[in-house]
């Protein structure tokens, strides 16, 4: 409440200002930009984490005097957001009413593939651009919009780096199982596993999806346990992830190899302890993972935003914990929409796709490039994923990167 | 198919059966007596669940302190929740009934949700397991289970053995005899729809101990109880019980041989058809 | 009743004229001013005010509370949906299967359950609705929990996405005008008399000649096929379906609460009802310092309304102006 308060409270000067400023072309104005939250259900705990990157980007923007354009203009962001549940109609009726009643110059993403799917329909419909983050869908961006841009990676490479990972670890994994949750994303990123595990010689022996929402995993589980696979793939979100991971444990469920959506680089998710050990998870971010000028160099992208370590200040210092890589999504989905109307030097929705069309751009979340394809336009081309695996660390856990070698902070473990 | 989780699914579906069965029978002994069917069902089986997170993580205090205060605090709410909403339109026709309780739904949801957010909670109890070859039986189903059993006991003992739980039960057979036999029928209601309430919030304060939950995990299992009330027969606290194991049971064995996700289907197919055969429920007296 | 003797007795009054009239005059607002904000709220009223006066056809006048009433919403956004996805028909060829597959399940289990009377056959709808969520989640050819999307193209076929969303406003209005005529001819005809009958007392129904289960099965398809014709509207608009926006049992609720808000057995309480509940709902959602209480306002007024003002507005309005009860039924 206080963030939207003092975010209030900067819009009502930004409006004086633009009052006192007008009748020029330059000086300040104010820069729309919508977005739905999920204050209340499924889908709450990491929208709000996905929230306050964006907060964090907009308050930083607005302390740095705002976006200066070529011409003189500065623009200082304006958050204006309304909450939508996690329900996909509750994301239609506020994007149509963010486009026209709020009129809004830019959109957002909500959190959850299934609510940008919907969120989508509506901006395209109005031909409004809308910078996603929190949304990995591959079939959303396979659509032909043209005003939908995607910074996560896509979620069919979920797993199936998970699966180079653990073949890299243990090239004696044969049989696997494939354990989802059944909504849009979690279903898409299994979908294009269990090909690409068959492909590796890999054996499915169970391919089963749980209701979003699933609290109780002991049928499921009891069910891995009796087919005894070498690795289990799956999870969906962050609450039933970590609730999975737990029950997996308590059954004594003898997998070597455990990776899981979303939940694991949540730091949240070594509340359930010794059950955390050895759980690998796909991370669109991490903090021990450099990017700055070199790495931009040698990916022939363009550097822009602050280094890694001061946004982790920053984000720690504002919210009192550290960032998981859906905060940085939402902070990165405010730069890259700040990049793309500095570089388009104005806020016409034409000049900033075509500025978005032509973005090869490194900031701390990574490379961004999107499709220009017009069957996959927007999909995100360039951005790379990261595993993380909890490891003991003395008395507790911590969760080290294990893959790409490269990058990694520690070698990958089998899970005891 | 495996059979290899048979066993250990069985044995799962059980035990948490127990605590489904708790909960049903709140919702049938209410309406047993008060011939309404509570849609406040759910919120109070959540209301359960945030009595033991705050004994436990609020007050650092045991959790199954919790589940007693759960007991305690569910008999005086559903006694306030029959005065204020039900008693009023005690004799209204049901749809009266149905959307009094739905509003005490929306006012704890939306009191709730505002208060404590839908963030996901956990009671972390670990009384360790019991493993027997490909069976793990966690400590904590365990309890819940002996727990259930000692309050359906205990509800049983009253209604059974104790001059007020004779009176409920007059009241629940002919509500105008009871009267004329100088019983306050009012009182007695509201006494049936605070027991109700206590087994509900009990059992949500059980399933606590076992689960994760947020403010929304009521419904679920509210609608978990109507299953349960309908199989074992509206009314018939016994059935409730026996409805309970039937449908852990069904939940547990069935997973075994179709994918989970399924479940559900059955269930609730299940749950029409014995209306449409035999409405008053597998146990209920045949009419 | 009363009202009713009045209409009977007194001059014809030209209630149904008036009431569409204001429904379609409030309809066409949003196409004149070109508001698509505007329409959306209004989209979503009108589909309240088709859902709540559907089910008060069965609910209302015969006594039947049907607690799972949005599975006809959503078995005709699913039916019409996949028509215009996989057979590739026009919206409104679609709309029109989408009402088969909500017939048939009106017919055959609703010929069975509408036996049950009282907390049974409400129990009966729930599972019903229930069980039909439960399927189509593990359907997979109508998506599976994830649902069905259309590419973004479909739209073209209808001159852009924005014409599209406009067509399927004005198929929502003319369905919920529909919906308000059938409500009306229903009350005022010897086949409402027999609805209403039943509610009263299904022994003497059947003393009186009337076949109860042919009876109730035709207003249970009545009220049925409208919701299942909002449903393709809404899903078409949306471009999305999946089984929890389809099946959701709060919106089966809310329509119940909206004819008892409004008044239930009348024709204009569940209009007055939806336009009531939409506006509340509007103010609650905008106010910041009640938008957090949101449901527990909504709650409190609902629990005042069936404890207080079982007749809802349109009695209030009856009592208050005795004039406006020959027009008000």
């Amino acid at each position: 409440m206080r963030g939207m308060r003092i975010t209030a409270a900067v819009a009502a000067a930004v409006l004086v200002l633009a009052a006192c400023g007008s009748g020029t072309t330059s000086g300040p104005k104010t820069l729309k930009i919508g977005f739905t939250a999920s204050q209340t259900g499924a889908q709450e705990l990491t929208s709000k984490r996905q929230v306050e990157g964006i907060k964090l980007w907009a308050d930083q923007v607005a302390k740095a005097g705002g976006i200066k354009l070529k011409d003189g203009t500065v623009l200082t962001p304006q958050l204006v957001s309304y909450d939508d549940e996690s329900k996909t109609d509750r994301v239609q009726a506020l994007y149509t009413k963010l486009i026209n009643d709020d009129k809004v110059d830019f959109l957002l993403s909500p959190y959850s593939s299934g609510l940008i799917k919907a969120a989508a329909v509506v901006g395209e419909q109005n031909g409004k651009i809308m910078v996603t983050a929190g949304g990995a869908d591959d079939a959303t961006m396979e659509q032909g919009f043209t005003s939908i841009y995607q910074l996560y990676t896509p979620g069919s490479k979920y797993l199936t780096g998970a699966i180079d990972l653990m073949l890299a670890m243990d090239p004696t994994v044969k049989t696997i199982a494939i354990v989802n949750e059944k909504d849009a994303f979690s279903t898409g990123v299994a979908a294009a596993a269990k090909p690409y595990a068959e492909s590796k010689g890999l054996t499915v022996v169970l391919n089963e999806g749980y209701d979003s929402g699933t609290t109780d995993f002991a049928p499921l589980v009891n069910k891995i346990a009796a087919a005894a696979p070498d690795a289990i793939l799956g999870g969906g979100h962050f609450q039933d992830g970590q609730t999975f991971a737990k029950a997996v444990f308590d059954k004594q469920v003898a997998a070597r190899f455990v990776a899981l959506l979303v939940a694991p680089p949540e730091p949240t998710f070594s509340a359930i302890g010794a059950a955390a050990l050895g759980i690998v998870g796909p991370s669109q971010w991490e903090q021990s993972v450099k990017y700055d000028a070199t790495t931009a160099a040698a990916a022939g992208a363009t550097w822009y935003g602050p280094a890694v370590a001061d946004f982790v200040t920053a984000y720690q210092t504002a919210y009192g914990a550290a960032p998981s890589y859906h905060s940085v999504g939402g902070y990165a989905a405010g730069l890259v929409l700040e990049k793309a109307i500095e570089d388009a030097g104005s806020i016409d929705a034409a000049a900033v796709r075509k500025a978005l069309d032509a973005l090869n751009l490194m900031t701390l979340f990574g490379q961004t490039q999107f499709s220009t394809d017009t069957k996959t336009h927007g999909k995100q081309t360039a951005h790379q994923m990261v595993y993380v695996q909890w490891q003991a660390a003395g008395d507790g856990l911590a969760s080290q990167v294990v893959w790409p070698v490269a990058v990694r902070t520690a070698p990958i473990l089998p899970r005891q | 198919m495996n059979l290899g989780a048979l066993l250990p699914s069985a044995i799962d579906g059980l035990l948490l059966g127990c605590v489904y069965g708790l909960a049903a029978m709140g919702l049938t002994l209410i309406f047993g007596v008060t011939r309404v069917v509570n849609l406040a069902h759910g919120p109070v089986i959540a209301m359960g669940m945030f009595v033991v997170l705050a004994v436990a993580s609020g007050a650092g205090l045991n959790p199954y302190i919790g589940v007693l205060l759960a007991a305690v605090v569910g008999l005086a709410a559903g006694v306030v929740i029959y005065v204020v909403a039900v008693d009023r339109v005690i004799n209204a026709p049901e749809l009266t009934t149905l959307l009094a309780t739905f509003a005490v739904n929306l006012i704890i949801i939306g009191t709730a949700t505002t208060l404590l957010t839908t963030s996901p909670r956990a009671v972390d109890v670990d009384l360790g397991a019991l493993r027997a070859g490909n069976v793990t039986v966690m400590g904590t189903h365990v309890v819940a289970v002996v727990i259930a059993v000692a309050a359906a006991g205990a509800l049983y003992a009253f209604l059974f053995r104790t001059r007020l739980g004779k009176s409920v039960r007059a009241v629940a057979a002919d509500r105008a005899a009871a009267e004329l036999m100088g019983i306050n029928s009012r009182r007695m209601l509201a006494l049936a729809f605070g027991l109700g309430t206590a087994l509900a919030m009990t059992a949500g304060a059980l399933l606590a101990t076992m689960f994760s939950f947020n403010v929304l995990s009521g419904g679920t299992y509210e609608t978990k109880s109507f299953v349960i009330v309908v199989l074992g027969g509206l009314g018939n606290p016994t059935g409730a019980l026996i409805g309970g194991l039937v449908i852990g049971l069904l939940e547990g064995v069935t997973a075994v041989v179709i994918p989970v996700s399924w479940v559900p289907v059955i269930e609730y197919a299940v749950f029409v058809l014995i209306l449409l055969v035999r409405p008053r429920g597998l146990l209920g007296s045949r009419q | 009743m009363r009202a009713t003797l009045h209409g009977l007795h007194g001059l014809p009054r030209p209630f149904l004229p008036v009431l569409l009239l204001i429904v379609a005059v409030v309809a066409a607002l949003p196409l004149v001013t070109g508001n698509p904000s505007l329409r959306e709220e209004l989209f979503f009223m009108l589909l309240l005010v088709t859902l709540a006066t559907s089910v008060n056809v069965i609910t209302g006048y015969t006594g039947y509370v049907s607690f799972g009433h949005i599975v006809f919403f959503g078995l005709g956004g699913y039916g019409a949906f996949w028509s215009m996805q996989v057979l590739g028909v026009h919206f409104l060829v679609a709309a029109a299967l989408g009402v088969i597959p909500a017939v048939l399940v009106a017919v055959i289990v609703g010929g069975a359950v509408l036996r049950l009377r009282g907390a049974y056959f409400a129990l009966a709808t729930l599972g019903i609705l229930e069980a039909t969520k439960a399927f189509m989640t593990n359907f997979e050819p109508a998506g599976g929990a994830v649902g069905l999307s259309f590419n973004f193209s479909v739209y073209a076929n209808y001159g852009g996405a924005k014409s599209a969303a406009e067509m399927a406003y004005v198929f929502m209005a003319l369905v919920a005008l529909g919906a308000i005529t059938a409500s009306y001819l229903v009350r005022h005809s010897k086949f409402g008399l027999a609805l209403m009958t039943i509610r009263e007392d299904q022994d003497a129904a059947v003393i009186l000649g009337i076949d109860p289960a042919r009876t109730k099965v035709a207003a249970f398809v009545i009220s049925a096929v409208f919701p299942a014709l909002a449903g393709a509207a809404f899903f078409f608009k949306n471009g999305i379906i999946e089984p929890g926006s389809a099946f959701d049992l709060t919106r089966s609720i809310e329509s119940l609460v909206i004819v008892v808000l409004g008044g239930i057995g009348t024709v204009a309480g569940p209009v007055i009802g939806a336009a009531a509940y939409e506006w509340l709902r509007g103010f609650l959602i905008t106010n910041p310092a009640l938008a957090s209480f949101q449901l527990t306002i909504a709650g409190v007024l609902l629990l005042v309304v069936v404890l207080f003002a079982t007749s809802g507005l349109v009695g209030v309005i009856r009592s208050r102006v005795p004039r406006a009860r020959g027009w008000l039924e």
